[in-house]
């Protein structure tokens, strides 16, 4: 009865983290039914509501939200945090897709077989520190504003913040070569609403552990 | 020189046919810088034209943008193909969404090792026609209008007969229980823009031929 967007996904980050945390710094409260067992994933398959029987789903202003980038564009849109006009827009995109390749490779890790890992993340650490933080650190560079498009926070700065921190959980020293990001982290960080969910307690998820791995696989046939 | 739209790919599918697609619907001239060799890959980088190191590479109103879903909602944007309102767009990005979901396993089955392929063509086959085709089917039969989203002409339509026409390339006969999916087909096949780029001669390309798979492989890895 609350009003408020109530998501539906597993008790991990996944696919839905992204979406928790652009929520949170647009200050919007959000309830969470989490999937546990396949049976869960079935009911809300039988249910009919999932449009193409995938989680992430968020139920928000009367939809049953699927596709985690449709259901990020809708909030980003709808609490203005997706810049002024047509090429912030353009911008911000942009730089989400790389934060979202960047994520991505991080959020498989767990799940590829143990022999692989150690290589794999030779490989993200090489990507993150070559290909994707150096155009972060040049475009603060370039503009010299506290945010990365626009002079103003959009949802390009919550995804890196949230990008940053994964990366760091992966090698904690990993933004030794980054100045830029290195503020970019401690002044985003600050912000009232993302602060607070920084804070333990919040709706922060943990990174996956060997346990959570074994409930997704079993859930999800994987 | 030409303020015209100007592509840098491969000359082939991949991830740039949607924007060819999507530019060609909107009746936008575009030209082509085709990458045939990995040295051209590397020219690229060097000029610090590609922001993440990558390809598709579009230069348009001044910028040189990247990432395919970024180029994708910059051209309907602008050329109004992404619904009237929010919750429009809402729509048209869950359509979109999953109709590119379904691109990359038919984009992904030339690149599949020998002994997976089987595997993965009954994987295509199970997914369109259990999964997506059903949903746009409903979409159709529900409305009853001619357009996925919002009676009128959007990137969801484009993206979808892209898709289409793909997937019977794959099995002639996957629509076989899908009749407003063939009727949609048809429909939207035969509007102006799309008509002409579905003629011989157009920049739509064809579908990957095993043959040329070395020769991409060696440009991009």
């Amino acid at each position: 009865m609350a009003g408020k967007p109530k998501l539906h996904y597993t008790k991990g980050r996944g696919k839905m983290e992204s979406i928790r945390w652009l929520l949170a710094a647009a200050g919007v409260e959000f309830e969470e039914e989490f999937i546990e067992t396949k049976e869960d994933l079935e009911k809300l398959r039988n249910d009919g509501s999932l449009l193409f029987q995938q989680v992430p789903m968020v139920e928000i202003d009367g939809m049953k939200m699927v596709q985690t980038r449709a259901i990020l564009s809708y909030i980003a849109a709808k609490y203005s945090l997706y810049g002024k006009d047509l090429k912030e827009r353009a911008w911000i995109d942009m730089y989400v897709e790389g934060t979202t390749d960047l994520m991505g490779m991080i959020m498989y890790l767990p799940f590829q077989p143990a022999d692989t890992k150690e290589k794999n993340l030779a490989l993200i650490i090489e990507r993150v520190t070559t290909r994707y933080f150096p155009v972060y650190e040049k475009a603060l560079k370039d503009h010299g504003h506290d945010y990365l498009v626009g002079n103003k926070l959009s949802w390009a700065d919550i995804h890196l913040l949230e990008a940053i921190l994964m990366a760091e959980e992966c090698k904690p020293d990993i933004l030794s070569a980054f100045p830029l990001l290195q503020a970019f982290k401690g002044r985003t960080s600050n912000i009232p609403t993302i602060k607070k969910f920084l804070q333990p307690g919040s709706q922060r998820k943990p990174p996956a552990d060997e346990k959570f791995v074994a409930i997704v696989r079993k859930i999800f046939n994987i | 020189m030409s303020g015209k739209p100007k592509l840098y790919y491969f000359n082939g599918r991949g991830r740039m046919e949607s924007i060819r697609w999507l530019l060609a619907a909107a009746g936008v001239e575009f030209e082509e810088c085709f990458l045939e060799t990995k040295d051209d890959l590397t020219k690229l980088r060097k000029d610090g034209s590609l922001l993440f190191q990558q390809v598709p590479m579009v230069e348009i109103d001044g910028m040189k943008m990247v990432q395919s879903r970024a180029i994708g909602n910059y051209i309907a944007m602008k050329y109004n193909l992404y619904g009237k309102d929010l919750k429009e767009r809402a729509l048209i990005d869950m359509y979109v969404e999953a109709v590119i979901d379904l691109n990359e396993l038919l984009m992904t089955h030339p690149f599949q090792p020998a002994d997976k392929k089987e595997q993965h063509f009954a994987t295509i086959v199970e997914k369109a026609t259990n999964r997506y085709f059903p949903v746009y089917e409903k979409v159709l039969k529900d409305h009853g209008q001619d357009f996925l989203v919002g009676n009128q002409f959007s990137r969801a339509d484009v993206q979808l007969l892209e898709t289409l026409l793909m997937a019977e390339e794959c099995k002639p006969d996957i629509l076989a229980k899908f009749p407003l999916l063939q009727s949609f087909k048809a429909r939207i096949s035969n509007i102006p823009t799309v008509k002409k780029f579905l003629q011989p001669g157009s920049q739509r390309k064809p579908p990957l031929q095993e043959k040329d798979v070395p020769k991409l492989m060696k440009i991009f890895h």
